[in-house]
């Protein structure tokens, strides 16, 4: 009863358009900000906001990119963590080299970096498709974590191979990065960042761009035939991509962890993320968040499940039961839910505008 | 066929002969550049019987894909799991031909339980659902494995030499260095191919097999039971699994990175394409001399550690001239 459109009349084309065009959507992501920019940094604490909620908007960010490029056209990647570690180090090298640079500029500098890195390893796609190009892809994620790793150049030669972020602050004296930033200003800063370049890929996934990515994901023949060029839409698609991807990067390195090496964009982060936008839903952003929160909370959750039923079992044999149980879970979801998370949410809203009279 | 046959028997020798002598060159060049064809022909054979062990486990990947059109991510972690499973039954006092065909039938009951709980529910879902099942399965074993074996480093040894021998001292002055340990891998990948091919040409489950690897619906209208297949085909998968943990334990050690070489066959596979046999033996041929080589001649240059993606970077270039791999089918798209 309570979601309901009927009566909802548009009077304007700007109303037909909009984003969400049913009122009680507005109201419901407008209630879901709100509760993220004001309640949520105060009730919840340090542990709350370091080790949940700022990898959540991270790893939403990543699932983003890869939703675009996966999801939306169609194109298999497995080179995630490299195009993270990418933007890394690229928003390092920027940050250090230019100190005055304001950090938001950094991090979309570095995005931009990482889009021209997706577009050089995104060529194949042109020629090669399906799972020989998921394998292909690999040779990105190989190839620019063996640079960063090899070129002392990328962490400005420090010893230990380990870059650590520097103090930056937003709007005066806000740290975002380094130590004195508190976990609020992150996770607010993270907040606004995610938000807007949500709004930003949920607008392009349903302008002609993106029409043309699902295109292609749906059949590139047929897309070609239709006049759709796949040079364009494919590139276009592994750089738009790439560019949320490496902001993820950077603010993962920056953010999140603070100091961080190569290795933490090894080929399991790009198979985490794939999880993510898999279970959320593929060619939804909706999804991505859906699915990024799961995968960040399953773990935490099965960690301390046995403390939480009172059972006393070896920290080894945890750490191999929790591999078992994800796997596990994986399976089981795909066998419900193929189409992710997202899907349930759609299954319920059309539950909902019936509800209560289904008749 | 022949006309590719004659192509290949000229391509290789031809490739091969002309990157010695551009080495050549770049030594009389640079006396800080070591090469000599022997030390050549050594690196050569050394990488050709790595790469028959990445063959090993490309084998896996091709038997179901072309039964099933699933991507066995997997197939790693079937290798350490069978590999864990030997160790564990040698510990308790087996010899180890007897471990090897219990932990067999331990192979069977996996593929059993993947059909059963995986494939089955499945059916008829996207490719890159399948997919990512399978790396529900890859973590399930990894944890599995390790839960009843631990995750220590153990020794698997059968008895395999591994001390280095010199060959053709008669040709070459010094003789050539080769691993006996390769050697006798090489020697049981062979035997391991002709029993596949054997088992696939000559008898009537290799025929329905190869019937459902054709088209499924067409098999499943004459008779042929897919579930049963598919059993069958990831039994299969599970014996090369064993054969391939056998090899890589003895080599390395069975250890958690042997469910990462499966990354290293990655390569192989897309050079070789998905749905061929002989692919994924010429694939992991050329990818284990050409990653070998790049290292020791190459790596100088560009740093080392290249073999990391070298292989990938490689593949690639193949794939934009071939877009289906070496011998893959060719791929036919309409509207």
């Amino acid at each position: 009863m309570l979601y309901r459109e009927a009566g909802q009349f548009k009077t304007s084309y700007a109303a037909d358009q909009a984003i969400f065009p049913i009122r009680q959507d507005r109201i419901g992501v407008a209630v879901i900000l709100a509760i993220g920019l004001f309640v949520i940094p105060v009730i919840s604490g340090q542990y709350w906001l370091e080790t949940i909620m700022v990898p959540f908007l991270v790893f939403s960010m990543a699932a983003i990119g890869l939703n675009i490029l996966t999801g939306y056209c169609g194109q298999l990647s497995l080179g995630t963590g490299g195009f993270m570690a990418c933007g890394a180090f690229f928003s390092y090298k920027l940050a250090t080299a230019f100190p005055d640079l304001n950090i938001v500029l950094v991090f979309l500098l570095a995005g931009l970096g990482t889009a021209l890195v997706g577009i050089a390893f995104g060529l194949p796609s042109l020629r090669i498709k399906g799972f020989y190009l998921a394998v292909a892809t690999l040779a990105a994620q190989f190839f620019l974590l063996w640079m960063f790793n090899k070129f002392p150049w990328w962490n400005n030669y420090s010893p230990s191979g380990v870059i650590s972020a520097p103090p930056r602050a937003v709007f005066g004296d806000f740290f975002v990065t380094g130590n004195g930033a508190t976990p609020q200003v992150k996770y607010l800063f993270l907040l606004v960042f995610v938000a807007v370049l949500a709004l930003i890929a949920k607008n392009l996934v349903r302008s002609r761009i993106g029409r043309s990515w699902m295109a292609i994901r749906d059949m590139d023949i047929a897309a070609e035939i239709i006049g759709i060029r796949p040079l364009y839409a494919k590139l276009s698609a592994f750089a738009v991509s790439s560019f949320y991807i490496g902001i993820a990067g950077a603010l993962w390195a920056f953010i999140y962890t603070g100091t961080v090496e190569a290795l933490a964009f090894e080929i399991s982060r790009s198979f985490q993320v794939l999880f993510m936008i898999i279970i959320g839903g593929l060619g939804s952003i909706l999804g991505s968040f859906l699915g990024a929160g799961f995968i960040v909370l399953l773990p935490i959750l099965l960690t301390n499940l046995p403390g939480l039923l009172g059972v006393d079992i070896p920290v080894e044999l945890v750490a191999h039961l929790e591999y078992m149980i994800f796997g596990a879970l994986i399976i089981f979801f795909l066998i419900v839910e193929p189409h992710g998370l997202a899907r349930l949410w759609t299954l319920g809203k059309e539950k909902l505008r019936l509800w209560p009279f289904p008749y | 066929m022949s006309t590719r046959l004659l192509t290949w028997i000229a391509v290789v020798p031809g490739v091969v002969l002309g990157l010695g002598l551009i080495f050549q060159l770049m030594a009389a060049a640079d006396p800080g550049f070591f090469f000599t064809w022997p030390y050549y022909g050594e690196v050569l054979i050394a990488g050709l019987l790595q790469g028959v062990l990445y063959a090993l486990v490309a084998l896996g990947f091709v038997l179901i894909f072309k039964a099933s059109g699933v991507f066995n991510f997997a197939q790693g972690s079937m290798v350490l799991f069978a590999a864990l499973t030997m160790v564990g039954f040698i510990e308790m006092g087996l010899h180890w031909i007897l471990a090897a065909l219990v932990t067999m039938a331990v192979m069977v009951v996996v593929a059993l339980a993947v059909e059963r709980a995986v494939l089955r529910p499945l059916v008829n879902q996207a490719p890159i659902t399948l997919f990512m099942a399978t790396i529900g399965i890859f973590y399930f074993l990894d944890g599995l494995g390790q839960f009843f074996w631990g995750s220590d480093v153990q020794v698997l040894d059968i008895g395999i030499p591994k001390d280095p021998i010199f060959i053709l001292q008669d040709w070459v002055d010094g003789g050539m260095l080769v691993n006996a340990f390769d050697l006798v891998a090489a020697a049981v990948a062979a035997v391991l191919v002709a029993i596949l091919a054997v088992f696939f040409q000559a008898t009537r489950v290799g025929r329905a097999l190869r019937a459902v690897a054709d088209d499924h619906q067409a098999a499943q209208s004459v008779g042929i039971p897919l579930p049963v297949i598919w059993a069958i085909v990831w039994s299969v998968a599970g014996f090369v699994a064993l054969v391939a943990g056998i090899m890589w334990g003895g080599k390395l050690g069975v250890q958690f990175t042997l469910a990462l070489i499966a990354l290293k066959a990655l390569p192989v596979l897309i050079l070789g394409g998905f749905t061929s046999i002989p692919g994924a033996i010429v694939g992991g041929l050329i990818i284990g001399a050409s990653e070998q080589v790049a290292e020791i001649f190459l790596g100088p240059f560009i740093g080392s550690a290249i073999q990391d993606w070298f292989a990938y970077m490689l593949a690639m270039l193949f794939l934009l001239f071939r877009p289906q791999g070496l011998f893959g089918e060719k791929i036919i798209e309409r509207v």
